[in-house]
């Protein structure tokens, strides 16, 4: 049973993979001319000039073989990506693109990991508190202006925080990671320049996610309230506190990780315009000045890469859930 | 009246106001605000709010009222018609995967979980960078591609359980074909649930149509909301406290979107009784 689970969320992963890959792949072809010429083509349009323009053709012909049928194109473009090859950036040849992402990847990663469970647990709570009787009234006066914020998309809030916050009141650094003029180091000082460099593009992420964790989580809390399990735990006399944290929380949790799965997607798509607003040097500000210089490569590298680590953090959540919730049989899912 | 009720009828009043007036607002206000105010060099350049000129111009001299008069029913119509796009598709995808379940329900869940997971705006960038989006509608179509897998999950899982019901039955026993059967007799009753992701849609897709003007990737040549932000961070306004030109382009947003949410939950929840929570 469960090999058959640990299967099928497998081929789910590999076929999203696949998709993108393909999708990649097909749409530069589907663009009239052959690929290269439409990325020539499109820099030349804007006004742009390829220094080593032929070099950038031969490379290109070599690496996707372009005089090929398009099925043998094809197997050598997935055998490449499966070697993590995604051929050389346009505007910083021959750089591979894989090692620009590599730069950019561990921030995107850190910032969006870090605010998503922030968001997640923090909200995850005070929307059980919500539904919870011991919770003091003018506690629940949080609930509107927060669900109201996550009507709001991500890039919105970060705009107005980096207005008001940053450039108005200057209590925030604008932009980067670390001030102008530091010294990269591993040391106390970096990490804590960091921390406030990134603390608010995390809060924009932050506020904007947590009322609908909060919404959700009440809803589940309020939905298992009247169930006998509590109303024994409560007649057993176990402490309140031990009531919800062990029996109402516990049991009201587990839609609530389906829903984290279903959402990365979107949150990372919110993340990548929130580091374009604060010129945060992960994944969304690189893409950013892949537009900005044209180079598609880099944008179809970024445009893989995101849909991978999104494809793997639902895989392993995937992997995760029936270890939290042992009634679920894992034939059924 | 229950006070989730009230809540109900409240969220939804509020919802509307809030929407038609933004539609008055972009309406009534094309036709009284010159359009021509619009074009680049038409006004001083990059002026602070002032009689002549309400919300004062950008960089390029253009008077920022009649940009977002002008931005906002343009804005509003990507979204009604990428909305609509998705949800024609979303609706009957649902209802055919609902309705025939098997391998074609397999296959269409299979697709809108694979839709609905990945980071949408990833893909969209790559398409809108290669196909160029050089008009508005354009910006919708592709913004469209994303639009209907949350309906269709939503569709088809009502669809699921109207097939059950005594009334297809008899239908189906009536000799009524399948298209009729999903047409005339399963429809009518999604009308609510079809209401509410179409709103839903056309929320998400303005969401990622000026996600992706804010990358660079939208038409320049026309207002829109997205354009005038796309512009403004061009000419680093939020660097320069040009309040003027990035804040009023973001408000009509942010009401555009708690309208848009406040109508949808309600309408949520009047469709689907179970959902019901009391909110304060």
């Amino acid at each position: 049973m469960t090999a058959v689970y640990v299967l099928r969320r497998t081929a789910m992963l590999a076929l999203v993979v696949w998709a993108a890959a393909s999708f990649n792949f097909l749409v530069p072809r589907l663009a009239p001319g052959d690929p290269v010429g439409a990325i020539l083509a499109q820099i030349t349009r804007q006004g742009g000039s390829v220094a080593g323009s032929a070099e950038i053709i031969a490379s290109y012909r070599a690496t996707f073989g372009l005089d090929e049928p398009l099925g043998v194109q094809y197997l050598r473009y997935l055998a490449a990506l499966a070697r993590f090859d995604l051929g050389p950036s346009l505007t910083s040849f021959p750089t591979p693109v894989m090692e620009i992402i590599g730069r950019a990847l561990p921030w995107t990663i850190g910032l969006l990991v870090a605010s998503t469970l922030i968001a997640f647990v923090v909200g995850t709570i005070l929307g059980a508190l919500m539904a919870w009787r011991g919770t003091p009234a003018f506690a629940r006066f949080l609930l509107p202006p927060l669900v109201a914020l996550a009507a709001v998309p991500y890039y919105l809030l970060a705009i107005v925080l980096v207005s008001v916050l940053a450039f108005g009141l200057r209590i925030f650094p604008s932009a980067g990671t670390v001030s102008v003029g530091a010294l990269p180091a591993f040391d106390l000082a970096t990490a804590g320049d960091v921390l406030y460099h990134s603390l608010l593009p995390a809060l924009s992420i932050v506020l904007a996610a947590i009322g609908g964790w909060m919404l959700g989580m009440r809803a589940l809390v309020v939905s298992v309230i009247g169930s006998d399990f509590l109303v024994l735990a409560e007649a057993k006399g176990l402490p309140p506190r031990r009531v919800f944290l062990v029996y109402a929380l516990r049991n009201a949790i587990l839609p609530q990780i389906t829903g984290l799965a279903i959402s990365l997607g979107t949150i990372a798509s919110g993340a990548v315009l929130v580091e374009v607003i604060f010129s945060y040097p992960g994944l969304g500000y690189l893409l950013l000045q892949a537009i900005q210089n044209a180079d598609y490569t880099l944008i179809q590298g970024i445009t893989f890469v995101l849909v991978l680590a999104v494809g793997l953090a639902i895989y392993v959540l995937d992997l995760l859930y029936p270890v939290l919730d042992p009634r679920i049989s894992y034939a059924q899912r | 009246m229950s006070i989730s009720g009230l809540w109900r009828r409240r969220a939804l009043l509020a919802g509307l106001t809030i929407l038609s007036a933004l539609l008055l607002f972009g309406v009534v206000g094309a036709l009284v605000v010159d359009r021509a105010a619009t074009r680049i060099g038409s006004g001083p350049f990059g002026e602070a709010p002032s009689a002549a000129h309400p919300l004062g111009t950008d960089t390029t001299g253009r008077d920022m009222l009649a940009l977002v008069v002008h931005a906002t029913p343009a804005t509003l119509e990507v979204g009604l018609l990428a909305g609509a796009i998705g949800t024609l598709v979303g609706t009957i995808l649902g209802l055919v995967s609902g309705y025939y379940r098997g391998p074609v329900d397999t296959l269409i869940r299979s697709v809108a979980d694979v839709a609905l997971t990945i980071p949408a705006l990833a893909v969209l960038v790559v398409l809108a960078a290669f196909l160029q989006t050089t008009t508005l509608e354009v910006l919708a179509v592709i913004v469209a591609l994303f639009a209907w897998p949350s309906g269709a999950r939503a569709i088809r899982a009502q669809t699921l359980t109207l097939r059950e019901r005594d009334f297809v039955a008899l239908a189906k026993v009536s000799g009524a074909s399948d298209i009729a059967i999903l047409f005339t007799e399963i429809l009518p009753n999604l009308l609510p649930f079809v209401v509410a992701s179409f709103i839903g849609a056309v929320s998400g897709a303005i969401v990622a149509a000026v996600g992706l003007q804010l990358l660079g990737l939208g038409p320049l040549n026309v207002p829109s909301l997205g354009m005038i932000l796309q512009f403004a961070f061009q000419y680093a306004a939020l660097s320069r406290g040009m309040w003027w030109w990035w804040g009023p382009p973001t408000l009509v947003l942010v009401l555009l979107f708690v309208g848009l949410f406040l109508v949808s939950t309600a309408l949520d929840e009047i469709a689907n009784p179970r959902l019901r929570r009391s909110m304060v």
